[in-house]
């Protein structure tokens, strides 16, 4: 606008550089200790370029994993996998169903179900995580994909958008289709469904990323290591008690456990923009 | 809203409703009926029968000095996450949203890190403060004298945990700063600097209040962010400690149900901390009708 001096031009500039620099700066510090020898590591300062071992690190994290572990991070990421996108689609599929449900049929509880899911919008799974682990346990889930996903899926987030973006449809598809003599599971499937693509696809964003990064559930409930996630892996390889922690090994997993919610958000960033501001509001 | 057109069907909505209602059924309403019927009991030495004490177990949780620590401790935790994350994304949304160059690369590369999960911004504050082979801790030590150990100092340990979660938080909020900087009439702005007020005046006059319902909105998403989804941080940083400095009350909840097995303290806690999230809720919708826009 009024500013013109050659500072004042700069200094957004500058700003935002820092404040990169500093975003950035401990994820290269990663980067880094992945790609050196631990005594490399362990001698202070650590030196700011890559080393030579990087292909090595990685190696070793994936097939071996570290020593008190005994988990190969090739393991960890099929679990992470399996858990982010068993919250993901799972809730996409359930949320689809009951919000088609809720918008488009007349039925004497459409209230009350409504209400139940709005209610969960409410509790954060950290606030109710004991009596959810009693639960689980009862039903001997614990050690399970099922334990890890199912309880992750009811909040209710991605019902309230689907519902939101529903209402938002003329009214006339929906009667058309039913002139027309689509029955109520045609129209969902070959004209609503396909119709969802853009909120569903935000709404993967946010759940895969939502279910990659779980930590407390999967805390509690993994005990043995074949179902130990990623993030998992790294806090029991860093818990050794009086032991060297293995940090090359740490840094490899951690940027392994990093890289795959990053690349969906930066692939797919203006889905991901969009359905976190819109399901917010 | 209209009302949108109803397939004259009876059984199939229960179909399509029932396997989310059974999610919610099990996996929410019975463990939160369990936690406030649990909050009533206490477990004998053996752990054998549960005997009815009514509200005993939350007047002693609120006797008890180490819990209304932790209940204070998670406030001041909670306001300083906020307060920084906040302030800091607030400040970059607004130089980002200028029309310079690059602005594009400056938004993604801010905006990502919204990806790495809480846990991996405390392992990575953890490598860079580590008192042995933290690049920052040996940096602090040589330059400045400081001797960090964040393992025995409290108060390093808070900063710590309050700086990592600070950080984590940064990505989040810019996203929303920047959608509602968007959102602000450019025309508002212009006029007001034909009529002379410089940008400090434009920013606080005109744009940060027609930002309010966005700020309004992340004070509480990071408050519940703070309050909650700061555990991983936590409990692979200091485990609480030292001395309980950073023992907020998630964590607590984790201790003394998980690790301790004291299950009717830690039912009683969790339905504090339900009390907690409900209230900050009604706080936001309350607040949210009155419709703070100008």
């Amino acid at each position: 606008m009024v500013e013109r001096s050659l500072i004042r031009r700069s200094a957004p500039h500058l700003i935002l550089i820092i404040a990169i620099f500093v975003i950035v700066f401990p994820i290269w510090l990663i980067f880094v200790a992945s790609s050196r020898s631990l005594p490399e590591i362990l001698n202070a300062p650590m030196p700011s370029i890559p080393g030579s071992h990087l292909l090595e690190n990685y190696g070793m994290a994936l097939v071996e994993g570290s020593k008190n572990l005994g988990s190969p991070a090739l393991t960890m990421l099929k679990n992470s996998l399996i858990m982010a996108l068993g919250i993901s689609v799972g809730k996409i599929v359930v949320s689809l169903l009951a919000s088609f449900a809720i918008v488009f049929f007349d039925f004497k509880l459409r209230k009350f179900c409504f209400w139940s899911i709005f209610i969960t919008l409410m509790l954060p799974v950290e606030v109710r995580i004991m009596p959810t682990y009693k639960v689980v346990a009862d039903l001997g889930m614990l050690n399970t994909y099922w334990g890890l996903i199912l309880p992750m899926i009811v909040s209710a987030t991605a019902v309230f958008l689907f519902r939101q973006f529903f209402m938002s449809l003329p009214r006339e598809i929906a009667e058309a289709s039913q002139i027309d003599g689509a029955s109520p599971g045609q129209f969902f499937r070959r004209i609503l469904v396909p119709m969802t693509r853009t909120p569903i696809a935000a709404m993967f964003v946010i759940q895969f990323i939502y279910g990659w990064n779980q930590y407390l559930w999967p805390l509690l409930i993994t005990t043995k290591q074949e179902y130990y996630t990623l993030l998992i892996g790294i806090t029991r390889m860093l818990a050794v008690g009086e032991s060297q922690v293995e940090w090359h090994i740490v840094m490899a997993t951690t940027l392994l456990a990093m890289m795959p919610p990053v690349v969906v958000v930066v692939a797919m960033q203006k889905q991901f923009v969009t359905g976190m501001t819109d399901t917010e509001k | 809203m209209a009302k949108q057109y109803e397939f004259p069907n009876r059984g199939l909505p229960y179909l399509l409703v029932l396997p989310q209602m059974l999610i919610v059924a099990v996996f929410f309403f019975w463990p939160a009926a369990q936690a406030l019927w649990q909050s009533l009991y206490v477990q004998d030495a053996f752990g054998i029968t549960l005997i009815f004490v009514g509200m005993e177990n939350y007047i002693k949780l609120f006797k008890d000095p180490n819990y209304t620590s932790s209940l204070i401790r998670t406030f001041v935790f909670s306001g300083l996450v906020a307060f920084t994350a906040m302030a800091i994304s607030l400040f970059l949304a607004v130089q980002a949203n200028r029309k310079i160059s690059f602005s594009t690369f400056y938004k993604t590369m801010l905006i990502w890190p919204y990806a790495v999960a809480t846990l991996i911004a405390g392992v990575l504050w953890l490598f860079m403060f580590n008192p042995t082979v933290g690049v920052v801790a040996y940096f602090l030590k040589h330059s400045f004298g400081v001797d960090w150990n964040h393992i025995q100092n409290s108060a390093q340990a808070f900063l710590l945990v309050t700086l990592a979660s600070s950080w984590k938080q940064i990505s989040y909020n810019f996203v929303f700063f920047l959608a509602g900087l968007q959102n602000v009439p450019a025309t508002l702005v212009e006029a007001a600097a034909i009529d002379g007020a410089g940008p400090s005046r434009r920013f606080w006059g005109i744009i940060f209040p027609l930002l309010s319902p966005t700020t309004f909105y992340l004070l509480v998403m990071n408050l519940v962010f703070a309050f909650f989804e700061t555990f991983p941080i936590i409990h692979q940083m200091t485990q609480g400690g030292p001395n309980q400095a950073t023992s907020i009350l998630v964590y607590k909840v984790y201790q003394d149900g998980y690790i301790n097995l004291n299950l009717g303290a830690s039912a009683a806690q969790s339905v504090v901390l339900m009390i907690i999230v409900i209230g900050l809720t009604v706080f936001q919708f309350r607040f949210l009708e009155r419709k703070i826009t100008y």
